[in-house]
């Protein structure tokens, strides 16, 4: 009887715990989003300004430091240059750099990208595809990408030169 | 296991307060019995031995399960203090923006996880919690309340009746006959009888006692319900701004479907085109002034082949279909609802290319205020150079034209001029009802032409398959809420001890109900009315 009330009683809390566990792990420790850290980076195609095709699937082998932004956002503003210096000393070591805007007149992206002499790949996502598959929020936001395809590290905000340097060297291959 | 065993024979569980059969007190008891979960053993107050135990103790207090809802209404409230996540500007990063708008508090606001409540983990843990107690406390208590119901006896202890609330003990006079009497009313008012050597029982509605149970269930059901919702693929809940005219991919559903803006449509009331019968409402608010529809025509398309985001899909006509509030339209568990809109954004901008000196037009450019032209050829050696474009126009801190957002609110342009006269071109500053010639005095300028604008909708994308699971939970609910208001459990317990009647009865609530049902059986017969004895104390 009383070995009886104890396992009914543990199998009752563990139940209820693994229940418990399963909803606060799956909603707060992993992002709500259908993407996560561990995933391989959905595919996209987007065009640059010069008019070639970016296929992110083209750049297997490569570790991609994949960067969402406007340009009105003064974070984004404020980092562009710290990429853009890191990206000169990265790509011969295998990291590239892909710059999508967030969807604004090409005119204004084309301004931008030559005050701020950029020279890695600007692509701008026209109809918010590439925003909806990776549940684009606030602006930065930047995807670390490595050789395999696989999403090493997610970072919404700014960045210092440092950092920059930093995440580059994790995408290294 | 220890047991008690009572004088009348039935072996009680340990914790026991009063026989489960007789009644009779097994502990010391004041002058009323305590009939709460008919005095019988929770287990939770018996057994203490191990850390499950203590852990199950723990949450079968009643007293922990009030001070969980406290917290939680507590910090509920604190969340209102500050506006949550989804209500500030999208483009500013939470953990700035609340640092910079409320000081340290709005810091430790953000720190704590008060901007995100209902998905912050603490909050989430609580109501977990909550949900622990209610599965504990239920058990433990509904199953030693139906082992005391189910074993009662007829044949009450005599302490046990007279400790009850309602009591009367008489000289029987004419018992049978009376007894008959009395038991013809009972039954004749839904008293179910049990007889037991000229003793009786009469008890009704005691499903009632069931009632707060399957509310819990209705409630921990409605819980799983909710917690289904953080399972990928059972809840989607996006937006979407589309502009008339615009095909865009619709959000939560990985890019299979596509939809087109083809108008949206507000009307109101006015006064001459309704029915008469609509006259005097349209007077008193006012011609126009009441909302009649809110519209969006669009079509829904399904992208064929693989998806790849970014392509330019290739997309199949699913259906035409009006979106007004409350009629979303609905295909593959997706519903799309009207929630938002905006009236003439800025569409296109038209300028002339015009001497300043004799207002001669050269020319009319016509500029998508979504994607721009580079530049624009008049012809006869007139044409026109769009250097920089700001959607959404202001000076910023460093008194250097910047934008917004990339929402055409209020465009600004720089505007290369070209003329045979002026080879070299002359830039102008252009934005509504400003231009500034940063280089000097012009000879050309960009005259205002016109504008054209568009109405945009914003939907709601909804899937939702734990909406059934809620349902289900919440009729229960309202179920057990019913059975445990509505019906009373009463009983009445009839005994004869030597030339003695003793008459007791019990409620579970509404004693005013009781007593005036027993006044109508008891009214006609030699048995006196059990009278109420917390009257007489106080």
């Amino acid at each position: 009887m009383k070995e009886k009330r104890f396992w009914l009683r543990t199998v009752i809390l563990a139940i209820m715990l693994a229940a418990i566990g399963y909803t606060i792990y799956s909603n707060v420790f992993v992002e709500k989003k259908a993407i996560q850290v561990g995933d391989s980076a959905p595919d996209f195609v987007l065009t640059d300004l010069n008019g070639n095709k970016i296929q992110l699937s083209d750049y297997r082998g490569k570790g991609v430091f994949l960067n969402f932004w406007g340009t009105w956002c003064k974070p984004c503003e404020k980092e562009m240059p710290y990429i853009n210096n890191q990206y000169n000393l990265y790509k011969n070591e295998g990291v590239e750099v892909i710059a999508v805007n967030v969807g604004e007149a090409k005119v204004a992206v084309q301004t931008f990208v030559n005050r701020f002499q950029l020279s890695f790949p600007v692509v701008i996502d026209q109809q918010d595809q590439v925003m909806n598959a990776y549940h684009i929020g606030p602006l930065p936001t930047t995807f670390l990408i490595d050789k395999d395809g696989k999403i090493v590290d997610m970072i919404t905000g700014t960045m210092t030169e440092e950092d920059v340097r930093k995440y580059m060297e994790t995408i290294k291959p | 296991m220890e047991h008690v065993k009572c004088e009348c024979g039935h072996v009680n569980p340990i914790g026991t307060v009063l026989c489960e059969a007789c009644g009779k007190p097994l502990e010391e008891v004041p002058t009323l019995v305590d009939m709460r979960y008919e005095g019988s053993a929770r287990r939770s107050q018996t057994y203490n031995k191990t850390i499950i135990d203590k852990i199950w103790n723990f949450f079968s207090s009643v007293k922990v399960g009030v001070w969980l809802i406290v917290i939680t209404l507590i910090a509920s409230a604190i969340g209102t203090i500050y506006p949550q996540q989804m209500y500030i500007p999208p483009t500013v990063s939470p953990a700035e923006y609340y640092e910079q708008q409320y000081g340290w508090l709005g810091k430790w606001y953000y720190t704590l996880g008060f901007h995100d409540l209902y998905s912050s983990w603490w909050y989430m843990l609580l109501i977990a919690l909550i949900g622990v107690s209610l599965v504990i406390c239920s058990l433990d208590r509904v199953v030693p309340l139906y082992r005391a119901l189910n074993n009662q006896r007829v044949t009450r202890n005599e302490q046990f009746l007279q400790r009850q609330r309602l009591f009367s003990r008489a000289q029987a006079t004419d018992y049978e006959t009376a007894l008959r009497h009395v038991v013809d009313k009972l039954t004749k008012r839904g008293y179910r009888i049990r007889e037991e050597n000229g003793n009786i029982l009469a008890e009704k509605g005691r499903f009632s006692r069931w009632g707060p149970y399957v509310n819990h269930i209705g409630l921990i059901i409605f819980l799983i319900g909710a917690m289904l919702r953080f399972v990928p693929g059972m809840y989607v809940d996006e937006n979407m701004w589309i502009r008339e005219g615009e095909i865009k991919e619709i959000p939560g559903t990985k890019g299979k479907y596509f939809l087109e803006n083809k108008k949206f449509i507000f009307e109101v009331y006015e006064k001459e085109k309704e029915k008469e019968a609509f006259q005097p409402a349209i007077d008193r608010v006012g011609s126009g002034m009441m909302a009649k529809n809110y519209q969006t025509d669009v079509v829904l398309y399904e992208r064929v082949g693989p998806v790849v985001a970014g392509e330019e899909p290739k997309l199949k006509k699913i259906k035409s279909f009006s979106i007004r509030v409350n009629e979303p339209l609905k295909h593959d568990h997706y519903a799309l609802y009207q929630v938002d809109f905006k009236l003439d954004e800025l569409k296109n901008m038209s300028f002339h290319l015009t001497d300043k000196q004799t207002n001669k037009s050269f020319g009319t450019i016509t500029i998508d205020l979504i994607q721009p032209e580079k530049e624009y050829d008049l012809g006869n050696g007139y044409k026109v150079q769009l250097l920089s474009y700001f959607p959404d126009f202001y000076f910023d801190e460093n008194g250097n034209p910047n934008t917004r957002s990339k929402v055409p609110n209020n465009p600004a342009f720089v505007f290369k001029m070209f003329a045979p006269d002026r080879p070299k071109g002359e830039v102008s500053f252009t934005a509504i009802r400003q231009t500034i010639e940063p280089l000097g005095d012009n000879k050309y300028k960009m005259s205002f032409a016109g504008i054209e604008t568009r109405n945009v909708s914003a939907l709601t994308v909804r899937r939702d398959f734990t909406l059934w699971i809620l349902g289900v939970g919440g009729a229960i609910f309202m179920i057990g809420l019913i059975q445990g208001m509505y019906w009373n459990h009463r009983r009445l317990w009839i005994r004869r001890i030597d030339e003695e009647v003793l008459i007791a009865a019990h409620t579970n609530k509404n004693w005013f109900g009781l007593k005036k049902e027993l006044e109508g059986i008891f009214n006609d017969t030699p048995f006196v009315m059990p009278i109420d004895q917390a009257d007489k104390r106080s």
